[in-house]
């Protein structure tokens, strides 16, 4: 029951983030680990930042959302 | 799906739907409860989505849970991430919600709340909904290309070409229109104008917090945002209480919309974590809060719809919007219904994060179904108030007159019952001088959110704070948009001008940011002046052409999505996407060739146009012009107005003569003939 609670709440949290363009970092630490174990792994901070100039640095084909 | 179990849910549904549609629909003289509505709705969306969802899935697109999604097959943990299911649904619903569909519903209230809640529903079922799934799946299956992209390779170059450069219409159209609503509720309401005013601090805050001082805590920002928010709306009341301080934020329209104009110029070269990247977290975040709230508030409160069934309106006489409900009610409601923005978007950051092919269903046409419940939410909420007031609210000043007494019996004589000490009582109760002639659907709303919101929260004294509530969450809402919209046109018109000079392509200088965003800017606050100025109100002429060129984006994806079906060899089913686009085109078509060329001055740009001119040449002046000056800028207006109708009738022809020519070709080719990635089920294609 709590574990599922806890589920729950986890992926709200995932859900508000990707809602503004942030994925879930602990999924890119995974990734990264496990296909690129030899390359450097950003820190959250550097994640964000990252993410963020990805999202609004509009270009071809990206609108962040609707009217 | 197809146990007996489901079947008789999907059964029991049916009847339970058809119970809810015989209240709303056949009830004479009574009052019906708003949550007929809601269970009308909510029966048609599961039935649609077990039935036609599910049918499109199987036998037209053919979803396969063996075959690699992009997210899975260039995993980076970035932008291509394989996402849990509900998460993506939760980004996908966040980047397709906009203010569109709060809009629509309420203007097309006008005809009575059944017209346009019966084109919601049949809108979303078989065009909407339709659209995004496929175009979610067929760039799914192009490694996420973008709508654009897509066009170009499957209908030819000059196709994408004329295709782009209808969103960059669009683009300069939607921004301009959606300014134009916060400049009519803002103005002459220091309480709203202090309140949005005050969100720019509140946003450089978040921003500044959220990238040096805690990078990427985005929910303590939100927190800190959020009070910051709210202390504005209370501010914002104090001062328009204030007799010193009251004047200070009293605008009238054209110094709001100069002020709007200025203000996406230098959002728009600014860093975006200045302001644009906080501004859109608080945004997402109180859109969504507003609209369970707004749910939670119908199901709670349980509001009955003061507005009638059907009003005489439908055959085109309305004071809101001009022209019949064929083909114009098809044309004001474009988002809840079937919305071509969504192309852009299902064609965006979506497709790559798509876990497996089998959850498009639930995501692509789910997802757009839950945009149209907002939708229905949004006509639920313009048919709470007292038709009066809705009619006082929404008519232009030309037709009711400026002050109470003279709007009451205009209005009380097209049969909407309302005295002055109403109009007046409303406007006191939500804190404001006047509510008359404030089109635009935002105020509207914001009555009708109020009224329902105060039917459990605070009673009637929180009606005004409800109220502003609403606006600010609008306002805010279309400042982003404001801000995004012009980023986007900038780049849309880089990239065009640098077809002839290259150097206007470097999107890192300077001096390119600063021409791109003052073009940008200068086009859409043409439209938004012109708006201001126009004495119909401006969101009687300019709605309709956004409409026009959303259901045109809309036909365009529909053709490109007939079109791929026909070169996978599928035109059996092919009908699935032709139909809606048929559609849409008779309506875009239809409607903006009136636009273009009815004799009709209320309806004709050039025929209205027309009859200025000739008072001009005589030096006569029609109201509600008050200098010779006013009457050219008219006489201007109309013409390019028509122009740009004129011009979106010309992408649809020609989109439609490439669709048609590529479906010819499609059939002539005995071969499958469109490329997708990854066909091969089970097979591993290579990164």
């Amino acid at each position: 029951m709590l574990e599922e609670f806890r589920a729950f709440v986890q992926g709200v949290k995932q859900t508000g983030r990707l809602m503004v363009g942030v994925p879930d970092y602990d999924n890119y630490v995974r990734h990264r680990q496990t296909t690129h174990p030899d390359l450097p792994v950003m820190t959250y901070e550097e994640f964000f930042i990252e993410r963020q100039n990805s999202r609004y640095g509009i270009g071809d084909g990206k609108f962040i959302r609707c009217c | 799906m197809s146990t007996p179990l489901s079947k008789l849910g999907t059964a029991a549904l049916a009847v339970f739907g058809a119970i809810a549609f015989g209240v709303v629909a056949l009830n004479r003289g009574e009052t019906v409860n708003a949550i007929w509505l809601v269970i009308a709705a909510v029966c048609t969306y599961l039935i649609a989505y077990r039935i036609y969802g599910i049918f499109i899935a199987k036998y037209v697109i053919s979803v396969d849970g063996n075959r690699q999604t992009p997210a899975v097959r260039y995993n980076d943990g970035l932008d291509y991430v394989p996402t849990n299911k509900y998460v993506l649904f939760g980004h996908h619903f966040a980047a397709i919600a906009g203010a569109g569909p709060l809009v629509g519903p309420v203007l097309a209230a006008q005809m009575g709340y059944l017209p346009g809640t019966l084109w919601i529903l049949l809108g979303v079922v078989f065009a909407g909904a339709v659209q995004d799934f496929l175009v979610l799946m067929i760039s799914t299956r192009r490694d996420g290309r973008s709508l654009g992209d897509i066009i170009r390779s499957e209908m030819g170059g000059p196709a994408g070409a004329v295709a782009l450069v209808g969103v960059l219409l669009i683009m300069i159209i939607i921004v301009a229109i959606l300014a134009l609503v916060v400049v009519k509720a803002l103005a002459g309401s220091p309480w709203g104008t202090f309140t949005v005013i005050s969100t720019l601090p509140t946003a450089i805050i978040m921003g500044i917090y959220c990238r040096f001082i805690r990078p990427g805590h985005v929910g303590e920002m939100s927190v800190i945002g959020f009070v910051l928010l709210m202390a504005g709306l209370y501010f914002g009341q104090v001062i328009s209480q204030s007799p010193d301080l009251a004047p200070l934020f009293t605008y009238d329209g054209k110094t709001l919309a100069i002020a709007i104009m200025i203000y996406g110029f230098v959002a728009s070269v600014l860093p975006v974590w200045f302001l644009l990247a906080p501004r859109d977290y608080l945004t997402t975040f109180l859109k969504i809060g507003t609209i369970v709230a707004l749910a939670i508030g119908i199901v709670f409160v349980m509001p009955d719809l003061k507005m009638p069934t059907i009003t005489k309106f439908v055959d085109g006489t309305g004071p809101v919007f001009s022209g019949s409900w064929f083909p114009f009610l098809f044309i004001t409601i474009a988002c809840g219904a079937v919305s071509g923005f969504h192309a852009l978007i299902s064609s965006g950051t979506t497709p790559k994060m798509l876990e497996s092919e089998t959850q498009g269903t639930f995501i692509g046409y789910g997802g757009m179904l839950m945009e149209s419940f907002v939708a229905i939410m949004a006509m639920i909420a313009a048919s709470v108030i007292d038709p009066g007031v809705y009619f006082a609210m929404n008519s232009p000043a030309g037709l009711i007159g400026g002050d109470a007494v003279n709007a009451a019996s205009v209005i009380s004589s097209w049969g909407f019952v309302v005295t002055p000490d109403m109009l007046t009582q409303v406007a006191a109760d939500v804190g404001e001088k006047t509510i008359l002639s404030r089109a635009g659907g935002a105020p509207t709303l914001a009555v009708g959110m109020a009224h329902i919101f105060s039917g459990f929260l605070g009673g009637k004294a929180l009606m005004g704070f409800w109220y502003h509530f609403a606006i600010l969450f609008e306002a805010l809402f279309i400042l982003t948009t404001v801000d995004a919209g012009t980023r986007v046109a900038r780049f849309m018109i880089q990239d065009m001008v640098g077809v002839v000079v290259p150097s206007f392509k470097a999107t890192k200088s300077w001096t390119n940011n600063i021409i791109g965003s003052a073009l940008s800017v200068a086009a859409w606050g043409y439209f938004l002046y012109a708006g201001v100025t126009d004495p119909l109100g401006g969101i009687n002429t300019l709605w309709p052409l956004f409409g026009i060129s959303n259901q045109m984006l809309a036909g365009i994806a529909l053709i490109m999505c007939t079109v791929v079906l026909f070169k996978m060899k599928r035109g059996k089913v092919a009908w699935v996407p032709m139909f809606p686009a048929a559609w849409l085109l008779i309506c875009t078509m239809d409607a903006g060739l009136q636009k273009v060329f009815s004799s009709d001055v209320k309806i004709g740009f050039f025929s209205h146009g027309a009859k200025f001119q000739a008072a001009l040449e005589q030096n006569q002046i029609l109201a509600p012009a008050k200098t010779l000056d006013q009457m050219s800028q008219i006489v201007m207006n109309d013409r390019v107005d028509g122009v740009m109708a004129a011009a979106f009738v010309l992408v649809v022809i020609c989109m439609l003569v490439a669709g048609v020519i590529a479906v010819i070709k499609a059939r002539g080719n005995p071969n499958v003939s469109t490329h997708e990635i990854g066909a091969q089920p089970g097979t591993v294609a290579n990164a």
